[in-house]
């Protein structure tokens, strides 16, 4: 089967980098994802908001990937936020308890209200 | 060492009559002289006077009706001391005259038979080793032969299966010890077309894989050439005959596929008739001709059927039907025929689940006698059974009123798991449920098939995951089957975040705990072929909308 390969743009905002998310993410994502953070990490922002608007699916190897930002996050003391998941992957964010370690919001813009605050 | 049966030959080593006691004759006298290998045949009364003597055989004085024993007279032999070991006679040491002329003393005799008694053994030891160094060699010979066949084989057999939407290919070739001369093939034609062949030259070892080669390679000629599956068998018939050994021949079916008609033209050249399972029903596909390679100008009668979505063809060599089980009794057609019939009702692929019945039917110790190919044709019935239910009959294991909602196999690559969940969800979009629910089902889906494809199968493309969805009035249930069969007792644990965070532990290992989590039932099956994962979702209860 042809699969949506994931397509990954990152803005800079202050204090932020917004990194878009288009298709899927699962193990074709990984090279893409881990570009990606790289080059939001470089701008050396207090906070890296993923946004899933649209993405529609994440699979378990997805999940691994995201863990594995976020802990790349954590180790450099910076905030990942996610924002546009359905209510279906922010269910699976929170029974896997990646909502406990990066806050979810419904929208970018709700997101991006709570950067002040977060630094 | 057996004397029966044997032809003798003996070494006659003697001293020339003549020789002086010069310095120069000594020297020349202490070089033996050699007379012609003395034959001796196995029934030479002699063999047994030998056998049977206690000590050194004075010949001059022996008679005996034996022309072995007229040689060695006339080769001047005085004496034969007979080597004899574990009552075998394994040789003869022959003496001709004395040098002095004067007859052999008791002494002499005596010095003899201590000789024999010594010699013996060590000619026995040696003759031992001579004959398992010659065995050693005629079976690396043989082994070497059979290494040329079986290469010549594997590489003309197809590399990789062909890739058709809608239709799965499936081969097996298990060569015997000896290699027969099984072959299959599978020609990518004009149109989208594809060329099955399968076939057999009778014969074995280097002989039966040259003519494969070349028959396969005319064959493969000819279907680039000619449309008909009757008109290519007789044109490799006519250019096969004339330089083919005359004690062999070629059984070969061939035919064409259309696949987006699910048309199958085909033509026999004498090989088994393969089967065709429509639903239940299972029909040999009958095409007259004769085997290649016999008589010239032979035609090939042509036959079509259809294959509707879930038919399947098996293709096949006599190695299956012939083979015999402890009592010496058939596989048989018969038996071949109601296994396919039977095979409805399994998740195992049809040449997995023939493989096992083989070889319950043989037992362990048996030792395969002649090449077995196995290629199966199927037409995908996914595209047929979603949203069309059927009753289950028998082995649903609730028991209860449940419905097949559809059933369909996918290829084990990465990525297919989408196609499983998007199957899943039209399947089940009849019974209204909530968004929520079937999403969490689309998820526990793709986990499971991605861990079939991965654990189970291994990621071969050609080993696919079977997925059955039922409905019950209580319950909606989906089955994940793969070829692994693995440890029944599978489930997940909850990962550990705060480890993965910390690097403590990999960030992999959410599918079951995903899975579990978005069911209200896990079931997880295995037999010695498959393993099946059961996702269930009841339906009405209280959570239904959970």
């Amino acid at each position: 089967m042809a699969v949506r390969q994931l397509e990954v743009h990152v803005r800079q905002q202050p204090r932020v980098a917004i990194v878009d998310l288009h298709g899927e993410i699962n193990s074709f994502a990984e090279a893409a994802l881990q570009q990606a953070y790289a080059e939001a990490e470089a701008w050396n922002p207090e906070v890296i908001l993923l946004n899933f608007e649209h993405v529609d699916y994440i699979n378990s190897t997805g999940i691994a990937l995201i863990v594995s930002m976020l802990a790349k996050a954590r180790a450099s003391r910076r905030r990942l936020l996610a924002s546009g998941l359905s209510e279906h992957y922010v269910e699976i964010f929170e029974i896997t308890r990646l909502a406990d370690f990066m806050s979810v919001f419904s929208t970018e813009a709700q997101a991006l209200r709570e950067v002040p605050a977060a630094t | 060492m057996a004397v029966q049966g044997r032809s003798w030959s003996s070494f006659i080593r003697r001293r020339r009559r003549d020789e002086g006691s010069s310095p120069s004759v000594l020297a020349e006298r202490s070089r033996p002289v050699e007379t012609p290998p003395l034959d001796i045949a196995p029934n030479d009364p002699i063999v047994a006077y030998f056998q049977d003597s206690s000590g050194v055989v004075d010949i001059e004085h022996l008679d005996l009706d034996s022309p072995a024993l007229a040689a060695m007279k006339a080769a001047s032999v005085r004496m034969v001391l007979p080597l004899v070991s574990q009552g075998e006679l394994i040789g003869l040491l022959n003496l001709g005259p004395r040098l002095s002329q004067q007859e052999y003393s008791a002494d002499d005799r005596a010095l003899l038979n201590n000789l024999a008694t010594q010699t013996a053994p060590a000619v026995r030891v040696a003759q031992l080793v001579r004959q398992q160094q010659a065995e050693a060699q005629a079976r690396e010979r043989i082994d070497q032969e059979l290494r040329v066949a079986r290469l010549i084989q594997q590489t003309l057999l197809p590399k990789r299966l062909p890739e058709m939407a809608g239709w799965q290919l499936a081969a097996h070739y298990q060569p015997a010890r000896a290699v027969g001369g099984d072959f299959y093939d599978f020609l990518e034609l004009s149109d989208g077309r594809l060329g099955l062949v399968v076939g057999d030259v009778t014969d074995k070892g280097v002989p039966a894989a040259l003519v494969m080669a070349s028959t396969r390679s005319v064959l493969r000629a000819a279907a680039s050439r000619l449309e008909s599956p009757g008109e290519v068998l007789e044109r490799v018939n006519d250019l096969v005959y004339p330089d083919i050994p005359p004690n062999m021949f070629i059984t070969c079916m061939y035919a064409i596929l259309d696949p987006d008609m699910g048309k199958l033209v085909y033509a026999n050249a004498g090989h088994d008739l393969p089967y065709h399972r429509h639903g239940t029903d299972v029909a040999e596909l009958r095409a007259r001709g004769m085997p290649l390679g016999l008589m010239p100008g032979m035609s090939y009668e042509e036959k079509e059927t259809t294959l509707a979505p879930g038919d399947t063809v098996l293709f096949y060599s006599d190695g299956l039907v012939e083979a015999h089980d402890p009592r010496r009794q058939m596989f048989s057609f018969g038996r071949l025929q109601r296994l396919i019939a039977e095979h409805e009702q399994t998740a195992v692929p049809l040449v997995s689940y023939l493989l096992h019945e083989l070889e319950k039917f043989t037992g362990a110790a048996w030792e395969q006698e002649d090449d077995i190919t196995l290629v199966t044709l199927q037409r995908s019935e996914a595209s047929m059974t979603t949203g069309t239910a059927r009753q289950e009959d028998g082995n649903a294991s609730s028991g209860d009123d449940r419905l097949l909602l559809t059933e369909f196999r996918i290829p084990s690559e990465l990525g297919n798991e989408r196609i499983a969940m998007r199957q899943v969800a039209e399947a089940v979009k009849d019974l209204d449920l909530p968004q929520k629910r079937v999403d969490k089902l689309k998820t526990a889906v793709a986990e499971a098939t991605m861990n079939a494809m991965e654990h189970g199968n291994k990621f071969r493309p050609e080993v696919p995951v079977l997925v059955r969805v039922f409905a019950s009035r209580a319950s909606l249930s989906v089955g994940i089957t793969d070829q692994g069969g693995a440890p029944s007792d599978v489930h997940a644990q909850t990962p550990d975040l705060e480890a993965k965070l910390a690097n403590l532990q990999t960030a992999r290992g959410w599918g079951l705990f995903l899975i579990e989590n978005m069911v209200d039932e896990l079931h997880v099956t295995s037999d010695e072929h498959t393993h099946t994962v059961e996702l269930v979702i009841n339906l009405g209860g209280e959570d239904n909308g959970s």
